[in-house]
């Protein structure tokens, strides 16, 4: 791979207390310009501590984090332009959207932050919406988040990352809270965005066949380290790691018609 | 004691939306009775959880609810505020959805779990309640550590299973479950569900189990029950409406959710274009119209109510009948 835009290189996280957890131990990891890389997982393999390591918000105990190869330095302007061009996509839009404030002000919420003038926020803020499928803008702008589908909410928290137009989407758990035809519809949206922005996408999910519909590459978490890791056909036709093959087994397997009494 | 018995007749709810009424849901009539649970699937924005929460008139203020709301026989909708405080959580229990913020942060898991104990249970003790809900978080799986914790010390599927002990925790004779396994990953949604149906065939519970997901109920649900914009679409025995689905909604769900390994899905996401009608604005006629594959003019001026179509079988199309 060329050099990759965004890596984690040995990345260690331990988190203490009582009964201190390495949350992640020696992953490494790249992602590659215009590439949609699928990270799954079972809960609390790490999927989100990785997250926030690669966006800048949590500091490896060992370990580095590049962008564009070079190590991801930690001062408040640095910081600061990374967050630009690495957006977050949280996985409760429920939670992340601010109720009392109409979508005009979650999308350009960013854009304020970081200082874009003011000018232009108008239009980015139309144009961004547009780009997630919530038109026309002048239904979705005053809207409050209550007042839309947990389906639009997602996609304004979507508009709210792609308005500062990043260079890397981190998507936590896009899909889980949307039923399969929406699911479908943002991972085709996903698709698009990789088309016409050549945008990165880090998709973190637990749904494999998410992750066959739309990415490259895939890797494995597995209680804080990485299984496996390769291009999706790979990966999910010839399994090596035995979480791998759990995951696997656990999404393509029918549950069974009764309910087993203990 | 006769068998556990929900059921919705005629069942309207209207919010009370900034820019005029919301109809959440429209004319809903279901049955639950315990040992056969009933799946209640659509997209978000269908109504589904509004129905959850209006089994227990948990909707907010100014909400518009007709038609009853019926436990064994009682009905919920106009109920005196002693009786439904009475029956939340001991007579029906939810399994909430999204349980990232359904838990309180600031205290531990366990007094949250004891919390419906002390309200149900006159002359229960702290402790008592403390004891009894640490057993229950032990039935559900959950490690012997977890009590002492705080929300944010769980993962996503451990919060959810704390919140399943917390429905369970009083012995409700109804359990709505709210998309229980929505944020939780595909090994754990396993065990969540497993639970959830033997905990209710063994306690002869009344088990409602709402899910955007059509293939998980699928697999623990005896009839299934589609909701489109408010209204049920297409109801009928599990086995024969996915294996024949007779709405194009429901086709399109099944359609939506591909095998892993099926070369014809890679890069090829098959949803349905377009987004569910905004409840404020409904579309003329049948609300699914704008989007469906079979439309035809008539569609458009008749919004079709459910009709018989077929042995125990219920769909709301002018057009019912396998895909094309």
């Amino acid at each position: 791979m060329t050099t990759p835009v965004l890596s984690a290189h040995d990345l260690t996280v331990r988190f203490g207390g009582q009964q201190p957890v390495d949350a992640l131990r020696d992953v490494t990891l790249e992602l590659g310009a215009g590439e949609i890389l699928a990270l799954v997982g079972g809960s609390g393999s790490g999927k989100t501590t990785l997250a926030r390591c690669l966006l800048g918000l949590l500091r490896p105990d060992a370990g580095e984090v590049r962008v564009d190869g070079r190590p991801l330095g930690y001062g408040a302007a640095r910081l600061r332009g990374h967050r630009r061009q690495v957006q977050l996509v949280p996985q409760d839009p429920a939670g992340s959207l601010n109720p009392r404030h109409p979508v005009a002000w979650a999308v350009a919420e960013g854009l304020n932050i970081h200082r874009f003038p003011r000018a232009g926020l108008p239009d980015r803020v139309a144009a961004a919406l547009a780009e997630v499928g919530l038109s026309p803008p002048g239904r979705f702008l005053p809207a409050r988040p209550r007042e839309l589908s947990i389906g639009q909410q997602q996609r304004v928290a979507l508009a709210a990352a792609l308005a500062l137009a990043p260079r890397v989407l981190v998507a936590d758990e896009p899909l889980s809270a949307l039923d399969p035809p929406a699911r479908a519809d943002t991972l085709a949206l996903l698709l698009r965005l990789r088309a016409i922005r050549a945008l990165s996408v880090l998709l973190i999910t637990h749904d494999l066949a998410a992750a066959w519909q739309a990415a490259d590459r895939l890797a494995v978490l597995h209680h804080g380290t990485l299984a496996e890791s390769g291009p999706v056909e790979s990966v999910l036709r010839s399994p090596r790691h035995p979480a791998t093959r759990a995951l696997l087994a656990a999404a393509t397997r029918p549950l069974p018609r009764r309910p087993q009494l203990p | 004691m006769t068998a556990a018995d929900l059921r919705l007749q005629d069942l309207s709810v209207t919010y009370r939306g900034a820019r005029g009424p919301v109809p959440a849901v429209r004319s809903v009539t279901l049955a639950i009775a315990a040992g056969a649970p009933v799946g209640l699937a659509g997209e978000s924005g269908s109504g589904k959880s509004t129905i959850a929460h209006a089994v227990l008139r948990l909707l907010p203020p100014g909400t518009e609810l007709t038609g009853q709301i019926l436990l064994d026989g009682e009905d919920v909708v106009t109920m005196g505020w002693g009786r439904l405080r009475a029956v939340r959580w001991a007579g029906a229990a939810i399994v909430f959805q999204g349980a990232l913020h359904a838990l309180n942060p600031i205290r531990r898991v366990v007094d949250q779990v004891a919390e419906p104990v002390l309200i149900h249970s006159a002359g229960t003790t702290h402790r008592q309640a403390r004891d009894r809900a640490a057993e229950m978080l032990s039935r559900v799986g959950l490690p012997a550590g977890t009590s002492a914790r705080y929300p944010h010390q769980l993962s996503g599927g451990q919060r959810q299973l704390a919140l399943i002990a917390m429905a369970m925790v009083c012995s409700p004779r109804f359990v709505i479950a709210d998309e229980p396994t929505s944020a939780v990953d595909t090994v754990t949604r396993a065990r969540v569900v497993r639970l959830l149906t033997a905990t209710a065939a063994e306690q002869d519970i009344g088990l409602l189990l709402i899910s955007h997901d059509l293939t998980l109920l699928t697999t623990a649900c005896t009839r299934l029950a589609v909701m489109y914009a408010g209204r049920v679409i297409e109801h009928g025995p599990t086995a024969d409406l996915a294996s024949a689905p007779r709405h194009p909604y429901t086709a399109a769900l099944l359609a939506a959710a591909p095998a892993v390994g099926d070369p014809a899905a890679r890069y090829r996401p098959r949803g349905l274009p377009g987004d569910p009608p905004d409840p404020t604005a409904l579309p003329p006629g049948c609300a699914f119209q704008p989007r469906c594959p079979r439309a035809t003019a008539a569609c458009a001026t008749t919004d079709v109510e459910l009709r018989a179509d077929g042995p125990a079988r219920r769909t709301a199309c002018l057009h019912p009948g396998p895909a094309t």
